[in-house]
């Protein structure tokens, strides 16, 4: 062997070892999601399952779920929500809530110390319409969270700002004038896998409610003007509930038809539900609050931030793993 | 053995510089003192040059130029002329074609305007480098295969970005220029309009591209096999028996029957290599124009099989009574 044959045969096993590295390597788990070779399978990294396992544990209740005992309104001032709460669960609610989304913070996060019934705080005043929606989701979108239920921790987990949210997206700074500007996607899409695609899928789709379906319902042409551009914000919105949920396409869709409901899992339907709960959430608990925000926590183009399906999955099928939390809460969950 | 298993040309020839045969009456000269590259000579023909440029060269390179200078520099103002974004999101960057609300009229610079028009210049640029081949040919006094097999990538090329557009009454339907939004753009196309796969036209073309690399394999390996005894530069192949050239034709006898000839299997890859875009242009055609959805014409012909449902009785959200929106 010549000395560049060497130097050559060395840089190569060099390149590919450091490509190795880069690689998931076996073994890869495979689940069979439908009939034997049409591809409908899952495939999951051992080790991402281990690191999601650890970290998406729900904590444990602070004891039993209290039902007796006065009111809370009866006792405290101010309290609109949860008046009628048992005043020890009431209390347990809060503590929990205090480890669920300020555990550093403490109380004062959203409450005026010496005077808890002050709703000077915008915290508080956020926290009380945050109550309402886990209470509007949990008894309103069963379709979509069924039992479990959702509780401030699925998306908090710790943290007063939970760590997926969006707002809408101008995108990157364009040179603008009479370049080409404007067009919402060919930039690193962070959003959509970071592919190509459109950057905000969810403006259009999980605020406002533009039309997902695209692929045509015919054999033959009709008068169905659906076009490939559109399809590259479909495409960027599944991209992002296949990394929120970690799962593939075929969780849902059978590959051979994307738009065929009969071919279809179950998941798809919730995933549906999803859709609807996520945006009824964006618009009727979240783009209200802009007022009571400050500067600092609103958007670049000074809206509030918004939920996706990664705020509660973070990459999980199911959030949390599917522990059920709000089971030990029942007033987060009120008969209809 | 390893003598024979090297990636790189064997042998160099290194002899005094040939310049070609005369060129036709009105040419241009072509460049002067062609000379040796070793390098090159490790990969193909130590010689490089002489070079014809000509009219038709020119033009095609002055088109060409000003096509990626419009793409180029639309996607280095879509990263605000940051030179380093421009170089790190190269892939991701991308000229766009115009909204479909614009149809087929005009739209501004800024809205696809520069699409249309770096579309024009790099069409152009393509159609005179074809011109450029074919007379560069017949100039040579050889058959025109290499421009028409051009002419079948350049078909393809038409239908994706001007014919099918065309037809179906929109440039937005045409796809972007850039690295990663044309393949967005590929997948994108095949979901709009109900799964590629399903096509015809595009199974004949995915049939002919992998034979191409098969025949291709057969073809360079049968060569390189042979070429321990000097098959590669027989001239002998034609008259003589128990040739190199013969043994690799008994080669293939012994394990499938028949051989191709060392004309046929050129007229066999040309053939495959030329069928590819063909047809792969014709499923692109009829994509939106005569068929919306190419699993659904499946069904209708047979073609797409129906598998047992695992998970019965998935309904439509959207169809049931009371659905939210």
């Amino acid at each position: 062997m010549t000395f560049i044959m060497r130097i050559l045969v060395g840089l190569a096993a060099v390149v590919a070892a450091a490509m190795l590295f880069t690689f998931q390597h076996p073994p890869i788990d495979t689940v069979q999601r439908g009939f034997r070779g049409v591809g409908m399978v899952q495939n999951f990294y051992p080790p991402t399952i281990e690191a999601q396992l650890a970290v998406n544990r729900a904590p444990p209740p602070l004891g039993e779920p209290i039902t007796a005992g006065p009111t809370a309104g009866t006792i405290y001032q101010n309290v609109q929500v949860l008046k009628d709460v048992p005043v020890g669960e009431f209390t347990r609610l809060m503590a929990s809530i205090t480890t669920w989304v300020a555990p550093t913070q403490g109380c004062n996060y959203c409450h005026v110390a010496g005077n808890l019934a002050a709703d000077d705080l915008y915290t508080k005043r956020v926290a009380r319409r945050m109550i309402q929606m886990v209470q509007h989701v949990n008894s309103q979108w069963t379709q979509h969270v069924a039992a479990t239920g959702v509780t401030c921790y699925t998306c908090h987990r710790g943290q007063p700002v939970p760590a997926f949210v969006w707002f809408n997206n101008p995108g990157p700074a364009q040179a603008g004038g009479f370049a080409e500007t404007g067009m919402g996607k060919n930039v690193v899409s962070k959003a959509a896998g970071l592919s190509s695609l459109p950057y905000d899928p969810f403006t259009p789709f999980l605020e406002q409610d533009n039309n997902i379906r695209i692929a045509s319902q015919t054999a033959l042409p009709t008068n169905d003007n659906q076009s490939i551009k559109q399809t590259d914000w479909t495409y960027a919105l599944m991209m992002h509930f296949s990394q929120a949920l970690g799962v593939n396409c075929t969780y849902c869709h059978n590959s051979r038809s994307f738009t065929s409901w009969e071919q279809s899992t179950p998941q798809r339907v919730t995933a549906w539900y999803g859709i609807r709960m996520v945006r009824d959430v964006n618009n009727a608990y979240l783009d209200p609050l802009k007022d009571v925000f400050p500067h600092e926590r609103l958007g670049p183009l000074g809206d509030v931030a918004k939920v996706n399906c990664q705020t509660c999955h973070q990459g999980v099928y199911k959030p949390l793993f599917g522990a059920a939390m709000a089971r030990n809460f029942p007033e987060l969950t009120p008969k209809p | 053995m390893t003598e024979y298993q090297n990636i790189f040309t064997r042998v160099q020839v290194h002899g005094p510089t040939y310049a070609g045969v005369p060129l036709p009456p009105g040419s241009w000269p072509r460049s002067e003192r062609p000379f040796l590259l070793h390098l090159f000579g490790r990969f193909g023909d130590a010689q490089v040059g002489p070079i014809y440029l000509g009219r038709l060269g020119l033009a095609s390179l002055i088109c060409g130029f000003i096509a990626i200078e419009i793409i180029g520099l639309n996607m280095w103002a879509s990263v605000n002329w940051n030179p380093i974004q421009f170089i790190r999101q190269l892939p991701w960057l991308a000229l766009e074609p115009p909204s479909p609300a614009y149809g087929l009229r005009l739209p501004p610079l800024n809205a696809g305007g520069w699409w249309l028009m770096a579309g024009f210049f790099l069409t152009a640029s393509i159609l005179l480098w074809w011109a450029r081949v074919y007379t560069r040919a017949r100039a040579l006094g050889l058959g025109t295969h290499t421009a028409w097999a051009f002419a079948a990538a350049i078909w393809l090329y038409l239908v994706l970005g001007f014919i099918r557009p065309l037809l179906m009454h929109s440039w937005g339907e045409a796809v972007p220029f850039g690295i990663f939004p044309h393949l967005d753009w590929t997948a994108a196309f095949s979901i709009r309009y109900g799964n590629l796969f399903y096509n015809p036209f595009h199974m004949l073309s995915i049939a002919f591209l992998y034979g191409s690399t098969l025949l291709f394999a057969m073809h360079a390996a049968t060569v390189l096999a042979i070429s321990r005894f000097g098959g590669e530069r027989e001239i002998e192949q034609a008259i003589d028996r128990g040739t190199a050239f013969e043994r690799g034709a008994l080669f293939w006898r012994w394990t499938m029957g028949f051989n191709a000839t060392a004309e046929s299997i050129h007229r066999w890859a040309w053939w495959f290599a030329v069928l590819c875009p063909l047809c792969g242009g014709i499923g692109i055609l009829l994509t939106g124009t005569v068929v919306d959805n190419w699993y659904l014409w499946g069904v209708k012909h047979g073609i797409a099989p129906a598998y047992p449902a695992v998970f019965p009785n998935i309904v439509d959200p959207a169809t049931l009574p009371g659905a939210p929106r």
